[in-house]
């Protein structure tokens, strides 16, 4: 029983650090906490092959053959000495894994030893992220996340409704954004992102849109960080993408319903509203396919661009995010609004 | 009459009062504040506010469950004692306040067990939902909705009721009483359950939706929900208040109604578990309680608890909310432990191993249950120190809980071992109870917690240890007590073909939801990034078999109830005293005072026996280590 247990408890450490459980490793914060789920999983699973084991020989070995249905087995009702070494072991065990959880802890919270840090503001709202930046004295804001390589950013996160939470997978790093507080934390992004860039979700359950509120984290080199800061304190547009590039060609209205504007993070309207034309299913907002009907370009456009200020009835407000303004150029906010008025038009 | 007789007809006749009164103390207050006839919608949500409250009293009320009291603290006659309220003839006395404990244990267990499907259903309904990425099945609102009441109801009226109704029904037979302490709160205990599962329920039909801030109801999401929240915050104090009233009831009993030479140290582990369970319950649940009366104030009367901007603290929800949750996981757990003893015991046919620890350690967990609450909280916001010591105590209370399984295997080392179902269902949990308290041993840890709170990490998490862990106990207890509830034997055949189905499904179903959760996908989410599609149809394969298992076990239980065959009164040849009457029990539970004179569990002791039944007789006590250090009182 011991050598197969031995052996299961082996079999079942190398299979736990051979899964590929975590998403890309990109921050120095990342790695010791990979680190550190490795040492939880070589404690974790001789614990539950020692239980299995025992179980699965205890059915095997002492199963009642036939002709023991009236036999008991021995009545021993303890042993002091084994009692004892199997409270001290696993507490000792989890002590140390407490030590090395705390060491870890203050690693990826420690502050750079020199340098100024980059501060980034964080800032939930249902359902978009934005993010504040202060460049050389000056401020500016985007709807997608850019970062520099291998400078520790710290994050101030707030909320302007009711709990969020700003999470990078990529980064292993996480805080809620709580109403009335700054909560901060720092990582240090350490892997450069392609254009698709990291995914940043929120992670603490904030109402209708909590599945969607989802945009995209870049990480740039320091060259490519320094013109993006450029461009954007230089653009007279507020929020002019990086990297984006293809929305000069010509807009589609239908197309920006249906799949959104990645470069900016707009989220796709068909997301939440249903429109039989574009053949959205989205149930969180108004359907469209009878909310616009009849209504002129003037209307819509006053819709996407302050979605607060006519409410259908039956929806709550401050649900559509209200920063589609900013999200989408002049343009497409025009090709938008041409296409939806062609629907309502019908 | 039938109006004037307590019952159905005049709950109902109270409930269309309680409405009446409802629409009129909420008319009468707007005029008086002069609102006149003001009739926009807010009056419809302040008229079902009064009537959340003041319908399911008037139902209790008008059902019966009061009147005893009523009629005494009035100075009126009571009726005299005729036991009419007690035992049950037919299935229409499953219908009525019992004060039976036998009939109140099964109205308790049938009844959560109707909502184990409904949880169940919705969950097949999310599973279906998640099955693809996009949106299929239920929008947005739906979907939240459905998993707020998933958990609530699973954890409010299906894990916290059942192990109350199976205690309810063995623990006073075990411990050699007659009856509960106080039997008519016990009615009254059972009765508030269903209001508050129809409150829950019906919020799915309240204006903008039913509750959809998850089972946790954090403002100021819950503050500034639309009006389905409030279901929630009303239904909890219900069965809140239905928990610490049973728990009461278990405490008083346990101390108070012990048979002659029933020590402490020779009470059953599942009495032990019981009262550790119900001081929990009396401390905690009244935090909660607490927390959901300040987000009822909030919401209706604009107070500012949870609001930030006047001065409120959406962080002080969560401290005091989890002051009662965390303790609440072991509400749900404890109960168990007591049923794994006594299964473990009697199927392996050996007394169990360290007796004395197994319920020192329930009390530590107690304890411990305490210090722990701010491990929900590592990524809350909350002031960073609390964490280290939070971690701590909450790594170390895997220690009382080791303790625990190692003395299980212990027992069963060596044992005469029968596999049969309830022993199935109690080894699937030793195993699968293991593999949850691992991933909470690794949630305590604060720099993991941070990475993976939140994540289906968690929700793989909770289901290892509540599914897993809570509900393959429930299994065992439900098949292990079937034939001394119903007098009858359930179908061994389907009963192994339900815990292997259950088995494989489960674990097919959770364990990928660990994966998912450390690669980076959120809980509590429609829809989520196509990177997790195949693992989320995997599971959602695996849950639909999951909840067709279940159909085995209802039908095994329905069927057997109906035609099983006739059990004798010890079929397991157990020696607690509960086996040591008639299957099902004597209306009184026995005919002759049983006297205690050895431990419970002293299986393979030559000539041991726990009670004996008829006059004190001077008997001998069995020098045995768990019974030896106290003699028989005679009364």
């Amino acid at each position: 029983m011991i050598v197969v247990g031995l052996i299961a408890s082996a079999v079942g450490i190398a299979i736990g650090l051979l899964i590929d459980w975590f998403p890309t490793v990109g921050s120095k914060q990342a790695h010791k906490i990979d680190t550190f789920w490795d040492v939880l999983i070589i404690c974790s699973v001789p614990v539950f092959v020692l239980v299995t084991t025992v179980v699965l020989f205890a059915a095997r070995d002492f199963r009642m053959r036939p002709g023991q249905e009236n036999l008991d087995g021995p009545p021993i009702h303890g042993n002091t000495k084994l009692e004892i070494v199997w409270t001290t072991i696993p507490a000792v065990m989890l002590v140390a894994l407490c030590a090395y959880a705390l060491i870890t802890l203050s690693d990826i919270e420690k502050a750079p030893a020199a340098g100024n840090e980059r501060q980034i503001t964080a800032t939930g709202q249902q359902f978009a992220w934005t993010f504040q930046y202060n460049e050389g004295g000056k401020k500016f804001s985007s709807t997608q996340l850019y970062v520099p390589i291998n400078e520790s950013v710290k994050f101030n996160v707030k909320t302007d409704d009711v709990l969020h939470d700003f999470w990078v997978p990529a980064w292993r790093m996480k805080i809620d954004a709580v109403p009335g507080i700054t909560t901060h934390y720092r990582v240090t992004p350490d892997k450069l992102t392609g254009p698709a860039g990291y995914p940043v979700v929120c992670a603490e359950l904030c109402g209708l849109g909590h599945a969607f509120m989802r945009s995209t984290a870049h990480v740039l080199s320091k060259a490519a960080y320094a013109a993006w800061v450029t461009k954007m304190t230089t653009a007279a547009a507020p929020a002019a993408p990086a990297g984006g590039g293809g929305q000069t060609a010509a807009v589609d209205g239908k197309t920006l319903f249906t799949k959104g504007e990645t470069s900016t993070g707009a989220t796709a309207c068909g997301g939440c509203h249903k429109l039989a034309d574009a053949g959205t299913v989205g149930g969180v907002g108004p359907d469209l396919t009878t909310a616009i009907k009849g209504k002129d370009a003037a209307f819509i456009k006053t819709s996407i661009l302050d979605p607060n200020a006519e409410i259908t009835p039956g929806f709550d407000k401050g649900i559509m995010p209200a920063n589609y303004g900013q999200l989408l150029s002049p343009a497409e906010v025009d090709a938008l609004v041409k296409y939806l008025q062609e629907v309502a038009a019908k | 009459m039938k109006l004037r007789q307590p019952g159905w007809y005049r709950a109902a006749a109270f409930i269309f009062a309680a409405a009446v009164f409802s629409f009129g103390l909420s008319w009468i207050v707007r005029s008086a504040y002069g609102h006149g006839h003001y009739t926009h919608y807010v009056e419809v949500e302040s008229i079902l506010l009064i009537g959340m409250i003041a319908m399911p009293l008037a139902f209790l009320v008008g059902l019966g469950c009061f009147d005893y009291w009523f009629y005494w603290a009035s100075g009126r006659p009571t009726r005299p004692e005729d036991h009419s309220s007690h035992g049950a003839t037919s299935w229409k006395d499953y219908f009525r306040p019992n004060t039976d404990h036998k009939v109140i244990g099964i109205q308790y267990t049938v009844h959560s067990f109707f909502f184990l499907f409904v949880g169940g259903l919705m969950a097949m309904l999310m599973r279906a939902e998640l099955a693809q990425p996009g949106r299929q099945f239920v929008d947005s609102n739906t979907f939240n909705g459905l998993f707020s009441v998933h958990a609530s109801i699973l954890i409010f009226l299906f894990i916290i009721p059942v192990f109350a109704g199976l205690a309810n029904f063995v623990l006073p037979l075990m411990i050699g009483a007659p009856d509960m302490a106080f039997p008519r709160l016990n009615a009254l205990s059972f009765w508030l359950l269903p209001c508050a599962g129809v409150l829950m329920l019906a919020s799915f039909f309240a204006p903008g939706g039913s509750f959809a801030s998850g089972w946790t109801a954090y403002a100021p999401l819950s503050t500034t929900a639309p009006l389905g929240q409030m279901f929630f915050t009303i239904a909890v104090q219900f069965a809140g208040a239905s928990s610490i009233a049973t728990a009461l009831n278990f405490l008083v009993t346990i101390i108070t109604m012990r048979a002659p030479g029933m020590s402490f140290f020779r009470m059953p582990l599942l009495a032990w578990a019981n009262f550790s369970t119900s001081l929990l319950v009396v401390i905690a649940t009244p935090f909660i309680a607490a927390s959901q009366f300040f987000v009822l104030l909030d919401y209706a009367l604009g107070w500012h608890f949870f609001d930030a901007d006047k001065g409120g603290d959406p962080l002080m929800y969560q401290h005091v909310f989890w002051f009662y949750s965390h303790p609440a996981v072991y509400i749900m757990m404890l109960p168990g432990f007591g049923i794994v003893s006594e299964v473990l015991a009697v199927k392996s046919r050996k007394p169990i191993f360290g007796y004395r620890m197994m319920a020192f350690s329930l009390l530590a967990i107690v304890v411990l249950g305490f210090t722990v609450w701010a491990h929900h909280m590592f990524v809350s916001g909350m002031q960073s120190w609390i964490r280290i010591p939070m971690m701590i105590t909450t790594a170390i209370i895997a220690v009382p809980t080791g303790i625990k399984i190692f003395s299980w295997l212990a027992t069963l080392w060596r044992g005469v071992i029968r596999l049969d179902t309830p022993m199935l269902w109690a080894m699937g949990f030793l195993t699968m109870f293991t593999c949850g308290g691992i991933s909470g041993v690794m949630l305590s840890m604060v720099p993991l917690d941070i990475h993976v709170s939140d994540t289906y990490f968690i929700v793989a998490h909770i289901h290892y240890v509540l599914f897993g862990g809570s509900l393959f106990t429930i299994f065992a207890g439900v098949y292990y007590w079937f034939p001394k509830m119903t007098g009858r034997m359930f179908d061994e055949r389907l009963g192994k073909l339900h815990f292997w189905t259950t088995f494989v499904f489960f674990n097919a179903t959770f364990a990928p939801m660990h994966i998912i959760g450390v690669n980076g996908m959120p809980r509590r989410v429609a829809d989520y990034a196509d990177q997790f599609a195949t693992w989320n149809l995997v599971i959602s394969l695996a849950s639909f078999g999951l909840g067709l298992s279940s159909l085995i076990f209802a039908y095994n239980m329905v069927a057997s109830w109906r035609g099983g065959a006739r059990a004798s009164s010890n079929p397991w040849r157990a020696l607690t005293l509960e086996w040591q009457v008639s299957s099902p029990p004597p209306v009184f539970n026995f005919d002759q005072v049983p006297t205690v004179v050895g431990g419970p569990y002293e299986y393979g002791v030559p000539g041991a026996v726990h009670g004996i039944f008829g006059p004190a007789a001077p008997a001998e006590a069995k020098a045995t280590p768990a019974g030896s250090h106290t003699q028989p009182t005679t009364e």
